[in-house]
């Protein structure tokens, strides 16, 4: 099966501002991906990239086989939902759902329906009156509606509540299991993507940290604590993540597909967050020290 | 995507036909009235010589509510292109760049080509045919007059007849477009739409339109007995010669002495000055100067000339823009 997301060295620039740079990634389908990193880091870019609304300055993207928004049947197969859930203030509910109708050949007005009597909103409210969670629920049901093969959502759920916020995941997850299609959605919190994620990407300093299934990078990442030594002393197939050290001991974070078989430390299993917080130090170190240089 | 932006337009739809339909009533209810007298009268069946007819006319037809309702068409048909681009064409594509709202839309199944192409279109055509039959209501209502009037060349009644307007309405729309598109702010974007129509408008009788056809000049001995106007100061003269061309828009109109200068005096003081003036003498004195009038005009004849002419250069201005816009939205819009 082809990718649902190949890209190739890509890379967009605003004027000066390199927002992402050297992204080569191949996402399989049928996952739910979730793209973390910090605000800034470039997720928002790499998605507007993914949909089409934004062209790469540098590299190659196809998603689902194809050029982002090379032609109606090509939007037709990708699902967006921008950051800040944005809908026509102007309209009402039922205008919207009308508005999806018309505009897409695969559109499913039963689903839609369904759903919008389901969160329980009323039909001829305007969408610029709806609560932030309702906007963001409308906007979801557009784009389920729809029935892309790809949805994506752009911190689909930053602006809510913990109690919208569950709501919309669920609706997500439902959506995702019903009809089998692929989803990417970004946070810049670990917490929202944990439960419903089975693939990650990191995303930190406009690059792309680490990507891979969740259960895999569980698996292959450990925390190795003991005496203090020297990070260039660990065998080969230990790549090291992240080092801090104190006088007496150093605590190391590796990514290794071999167990760890190492006497001299201990050896404990991360989870999710704290495997994302070791890639962005580690980017945040990165990042740094050329600024550094550049103002001594 | 028709059905969606006449879901977005139609309250300013609403608002701008809705003044234009009180005007209509207007038209409607005086016009009849108009026509019978251009006919009892004998204006209507004048070729030449009208100028008794013509008088009788206006001094009938001009009743108040008859000259309130032609100085408000008159108006009407001059600020018609601004509403168009500032009300319809500036939040056109601003709106939704500054709501956000282009990032759902295109991930529609639409591409975003064929939504501009609907919105520009669509909308597009619904101001040039507002503006066309306006014009041509207000080009028939004021056809008697003008006709006595023999003004319809003349920059202040030109742009509101005929089908200039339809051409000022697409440049006016597709100015507002774009400029939203470049500015991505609704109130800003008006604000540049409503500067740079005004601009053109203005510019279009200065600079434009003189030169769509060759004006008629011509240079000819002065006819002291006949001025336009004559001014004089203690130091200079200036004296402006009558162009007898009924219904005739003069674009220049200047004196000059038997070398080709420019005629700026000083007058005579002792005949033309303000102690013993005569305007005999005074005129006499203009006549031994044997000065010259080189004029230029552009013909009443011309009148539909111009008209499709200057329409051609308005819809050509607007392709452009169009396709810009298309360009734009393709490559540069995210």
């Amino acid at each position: 099966m082809t990718a649902v997301i190949e890209t190739n060295g890509l890379g967009r620039r605003y004027g000066r501002r390199q927002a992402l740079s050297d992204c080569t990634l191949s996402i399989p389908p049928g996952r739910v991906v979730g793209l973390v990193g910090p605000n800034g880091a470039g997720k928002s870019t790499l998605l507007q990239l993914a949909c089409g609304l934004l062209a790469p300055t540098s590299g190659t993207i196809e998603v689902l086989g194809a050029r982002p928004a090379s032609g109606p049947a090509q939007v037709a197969r990708v699902g967006f939902v921008a950051q800040d859930t944005p809908t026509y203030a102007g309209l009402s509910v039922a205008d919207h759902l009308r508005l999806g109708a018309r505009l897409n050949p695969g559109w499913d007005d039963g689903l839609a329906t369904a759903r919008i009597r389901q969160l329980g909103l009323d039909p001829g409210q305007k969408a610029g009156k709806l609560s932030g969670g309702q906007r963001a629920q409308l906007a979801l049901t557009l784009a389920i509606a729809k029935r892309p093969e790809l949805l994506i959502l752009d911190e689909p759920v930053a602006s809510l509540d913990p109690l919208a916020r569950r709501e919309f995941m669920r609706t997500l997850m439902e959506f995702t299991a019903e009809h089998e299609a692929s989803v990417v959605l970004s946070s810049h919190l670990v917490a929202d993507l944990e439960r419903v994620c089975d693939y990650l990407i990191v995303l930190a300093a406009s690059r792309v940290q680490v990507a891979g299934e969740v259960d895999e990078l569980l698996a292959t990442h450990h925390r190795l604590t003991g005496a203090a030594r020297d990070p260039a002393t660990f065998p080969a197939g230990h790549q090291v993540i992240q080092a801090s050290h104190t006088e007496r001991q150093s605590t190391v974070i590796v990514r290794s597909s071999a167990p760890i078989d190492d006497p001299s430390c201990s050896v404990d299993k991360l989870d999710l967050e704290d495997l994302v917080l070791a890639y962005m130090t580690q980017a945040a170190a990165v990042g740094r020290t050329p600024v550094l240089e550049t103002t001594r | 995507m028709t059905w969606l932006t006449w879901r977005q337009f139609r309250t300013q739809a609403w608002l701008v036909l809705t003044a234009l339909a009180a005007l209509a009533v207007a038209l409607t209810v005086t016009g009849p009235n108009l026509a019978r007298l251009s006919r009892s009268t004998g204006l209507a069946a004048c070729q030449a010589n009208c100028e008794a007819a013509a008088d009788n006319f206006v001094n009938q037809a001009m009743t108040v509510v008859n000259s309130r309702v032609y100085v408000v068409a008159l108006v009407f048909m001059f600020v018609l292109p601004g509403i168009i681009g500032v009300f319809w064409g500036a939040p056109l594509i601003a709106r939704e760049l500054e709501t956000g709202t282009h990032r759902l839309i295109w991930n529609q199944s639409v591409t975003r080509t064929r939504w501009l192409a609907v919105k520009l279109v669509g909308v597009g055509l619904v101001s040039m045919v507002t503006a066309g039959v306006f014009s041509l209501a207000v080009t028939w209502w004021a056809a008697p007059i003008d006709k006595a009037n023999l003004d319809r060349m003349l920059p202040m009644v030109f742009p509101g007849r005929g089908i200039v307007p339809i051409g000022y309405a697409a440049f006016a729309f597709v100015v507002g477009v774009t400029a939203g598109m470049l500015v991505r702010r609704t109130i800003p974007a008006m604000a540049v739409t409503l500067v740079v129509v005004v601009a053109a408008l203005v510019a279009t009788p200065l600079y434009l339109r003189p030169h769509l056809v060759t004006p008629v000049s011509f240079t000819a001995p002065l006819d002291t007995s006949a001025m336009q106007s004559v001014r004089i100061t203690e130091t200079d003269m200036t004296v402006t010669g009558q162009v007898n061309q009924p219904g005739a828009w003069v674009v220049s109109n200047k004196t000059v002495t038997p070398s080709g200068q420019p005629f700026t005096g000083p007058a005579d003081l002792q005949t033309c000055g303000r102690a013993n003036f005569s305007k005999e003498g005074c005129t006499a004195w203009l006549a031994s100067l044997d000065l010259r009038q080189q004029a230029s005009y552009q013909p009443a004849s011309r009148f539909w000339a111009l008209q499709w002419y200057e329409t051609a250069v308005f819809l050509a201005l607007s392709a452009l823009l169009s396709a810009f816009c298309f360009w734009w939205v393709r490559r540069r819009l995210a």
